[in-house]
């Protein structure tokens, strides 16, 4: 009990160097948060997928399309419950910088497929009836002020001309972490259009994604559909909806980590300066550590004061970084929301955060303690002021 | 040791700004350098890259017909119609497949691009399934290189030879016969044309004569400004999160040199004191101590830039999220750059060690005197 009162009094005797150096740790350490959860929403689109849902795709590369007569011939294999055709549309809304994805998607298998997208029984119907209907996600419709029954433009680029949608439903995601920034269309709209202006686009799907009664035999799902489309003119790559968000994720791989590689940076600069107060408190203190061992103290005793006053000014920033860690994301997803459509910190990055002070604590304070618990009585009495 | 440890501190935090300036800088000129500012692309209306791109062939034809275009020495034009699109190769080593464009050229298109020289072996004979790669592409992904072969669209395809782009996008991409590759690929319609200007400055003239053709749905861009637009996506997050990063880190060493700074004033009060006694002004102190504190930003800084000059030896491989093609790219130095990071460095010294240093300056004789 006295160790810990020691520690304490002596961690503020110097009010403004305890307060800088924890004001330094507590800005790392929120930095450090920020960081990691910015490296987990590249793989957002990882989580939110569905272990039943498989996506088909040209062999080739994204770039290509399937015919759309696939869509029967997959359905029919063993183990498919439904499928869709879903393609890329890349639309712009007013302006580029109003970037959200956009996908034209056959609105029965979007219904089918996507459970965690929630929508009401009216919002449904609509869909399913109107040709020009789109479902837009929640925090998408919020930041554009969009109602239901409003009438949307968006400007075509992979698909030119201008493109109007009336906004028929807005999902909610089931769980908190559902991308809500999402934009839907009628499939058949955009099939009909090509049909009529360019007639050779038509009758295509970008992807398909293909709805499995089991996750178990998912493998052998996508082994199947590829085989029954191999020497064929579009031969088809299918995988789980994971593995095909990974691929995303693995083509930036190289800022991903960047990204990391700065989160430990930040650490080990913090380190340098929680080092920096460590070694210059204790040089300090030499004469008052001799006279300790004078009175009879052991080197534990002294090793303990100096690592847990060190470890105490540590973890108390990084409390406070962690404290601040929520409201910063909470400001980001409101006011970036276009940039990232969730900021969430999860449980393992608090959890890493906390480890990551106590580690700046201690290895801040081993130089320091190592010196201070092996010097000689007399040679630490020798130094004064 | 702690001005090691605060110079250290500044240090890492000069590398982090100096690499974010550095990569800005790479990326640019390897996006600038992809063009020359004679030559026009011509892409459908709307598109905003290659790859979404269609131009018909009458279209293409239409535009081929049209006055300004350089004509070449065997008296063809120098306009190429190309196709661009991407197919997914596993990468040597890791097998993790990636995307890389391929583009459908033709005899002109070398000679269209100065920036890009055969290396190794030869180029594609037109008409063969034989294929050219960009020295990016040979290194780092299986079955491109010389002798080695690829298959796509149902047919085997021969690397013949290998050209060197230097730090351009056409570094990374894979180059053949365009008519066979659009067999291949069953693409009836090219995705982009390229050309020569005869006189610079019709440009405008001619732009205006192409985008405002009813027959024709396409614009025309001078070549630097395509790949420029290209890029800008990224750039900007590239630079935003690199800046932020940099302020944030710099914080933190700021808190370091102050510490520092304090520490050292708090253990030379005697001294003070005496020099003060001495006849010194309350600015000298003040000026000595803030040239203790930019003396500490400059060893740092000095640090922190020569191993941000190791940076440079490292290619950076990532997609272009724009235009979905792969893009190769290094850190690039220069002495703007140098200059720049030096000045920060010296300037977090400085707000580090200005508070300490005021405290240094306001402490009168006899406190001072008294504390020895």
């Amino acid at each position: 009990m006295f160790m810990l009162k020691y520690i304490l009094r002596n961690a503020f005797r110097h009010k403004l160097r305890a307060l800088l150096t924890v004001t330094g740790v507590a800005i790392a350490i929120l930095a450090f948060g920020l960081l990691r959860t910015l490296v987990g929403l590249w793989y957002l689109g990882v989580e939110s997928s569905s272990s039943t849902r498989l996506v088909s795709r040209n062999a080739i590369s994204l770039v290509f399309s399937l015919p759309i007569s696939y869509k029967e011939r997959i359905r029919q294999i063993p183990g498919v419950t439904r499928t869709g055709a879903m393609n890329w549309f890349g639309g712009i809304y007013i302006s580029e910088k109003n970037f959200f994805p956009n996908f034209a998607i056959e609105p029965q298998a979007f219904l089918d497929l996507y459970p965690e997208f929630l929508l009401s029984p009216e919002e449904q119907k609509g869909f399913l009836l109107d040709r020009q209907g789109a479902v837009v996600g929640q925090k998408l419709a919020a930041t554009y002020g969009w109602k239901l029954g409003d009438r949307v433009i968006l400007k075509g680029t992979i698909f030119p001309g201008q493109w109007e949608f009336v906004i028929r439903g807005i999902y909610r995601g089931a769980q908190r972490s559902t991308d809500e920034t999402q934009f839907f269309f009628n499939w058949d709209y955009l099939n009909e259009t090509l049909r009529r202006t360019i007639p050779r686009r038509a009758d295509q799907a970008g992807i398909y994604i293909v709805g499995v009664s089991n996750p178990e035999k998912a493998a052998e799902v996508a082994q199947a559909i590829d085989s029954s489309f191999k020497n064929s003119l579009a031969e088809t790559m299918t995988e789980t909806e994971k593995a095909f968000q990974l691929s995303f994720v693995a083509m930036t791989q190289a800022i991903m980590i960047a990204i990391k590689i700065v989160s430990y940076v930040v650490i080990v600069i913090i380190m340098v300066v929680a080092a920096n107060t460590m070694a210059m408190t204790a040089r300090e203190r030499i004469s008052e550590y001799a006279t300790l061992k004078t009175l009879g103290f052991q080197w534990h005793h002294i090793a303990a004061a100096i690592f847990g006053e060190s470890l105490f000014i540590a973890t108390l920033g990084g409390v406070v970084g962690i404290l601040g860690t929520f409201p910063a994301a909470l400001f980001i997803e409101k006011e970036l929301s276009q940039f990232f459509p969730t900021f969430q910190v999860t449980t393992t990055t608090t959890v890493l955060q906390l480890s990551a002070a106590i580690l700046v604590g201690a290895t801040a304070s081993i130089f320091p303690t190592w010196r201070a618990a092996t010097i000689r009585i007399a040679v630490g009495l020798r130094r004064i002021g | 040791m702690t001005t090691v440890l605060t110079a250290s501190g500044m240090a890492l935090v000069v590398m982090v700004f100096a690499a974010t300036l550095m990569l800005t800088d790479g990326l640019k000129k390897t996006l600038v350098e992809t063009g020359s500012p004679d030559n026009v692309v011509v892409i459908r209306k709307g598109a905003q890259t290659e790859v979404q791109s269609g131009v018909e062939r009458l279209q293409a034809n239409l535009v081929e017909s049209l006055p300004g275009i350089t004509i070449g020495s065997e008296g063809s034009r120098l306009l190429s119609k190309e196709l661009v699109v991407l197919i997914n190769l596993p990468k040597r080593g890791s097998n993790k497949p990636s995307n890389v464009v391929i583009r459908g050229v033709s005899s002109i298109s070398l000679a269209l691009r100065p920036q890009v020289r055969l290396v190794e072996g030869r180029m594609p004979q037109p008409g063969s399934s034989e294929i050219m790669t960009g020295s990016g592409i040979a290194r780092r992904f299986q079955g491109t290189g010389i002798g080695e072969h690829l298959r796509f669209g149902m047919r085997d395809w021969t690397v013949v030879g290998i050209f060197e782009g230097g730090t351009t996008g056409f570094n990374s991409e894979i180059w053949g016969d365009v008519d066979q590759l659009m067999q291949a690929f069953r693409r009836p319609v090219y995705s982009s044309m390229l050309f020569r200007l005869a006189d610079s400055n019709n440009f405008e003239k001619l732009k205006e004569q192409i985008e405002s053709d009813p027959r024709l749905t396409l614009e025309a861009k001078r070549e630097p400004r395509y790949y420029l637009d290209q890029s800008e996506a990224m750039s900007k997050f590239l630079n935003i999160l690199g800046m932020t990063l940099t302020i944030i880190f710099s914080l933190g060493a700021i808190i370091g040199a102050m510490i520092t700074m304090y520490a050292s004033v708090a253990n030379r009060v005697a001294e003070i004191g005496t020099l003060r006694a001495l006849g010194f002004q309350r600015s000298s102190i003040l000026a000595a101590f803030l040239s203790e504190a930019l003396i500490l930003g400059l060893i740092g800084g000095l640090a922190g830039l020569f191993c941000a000059s190791f940076l440079q030896l490292l290619t950076i491989s990532t997609m272009n999220w724009q235009s979905f093609s792969e893009l190769s790219f290094s850190f690039s130095l220069t002495i703007t750059t140098a200059l720049e990071s030096i000045a920060f460095s010296m300037v977090m010294g400085l707000a580090g060690g200005l508070i300490p240093a005021l405290r240094a300056g306001r402490i009168s004789i006899v406190d001072a005197l008294r504390e020895s």
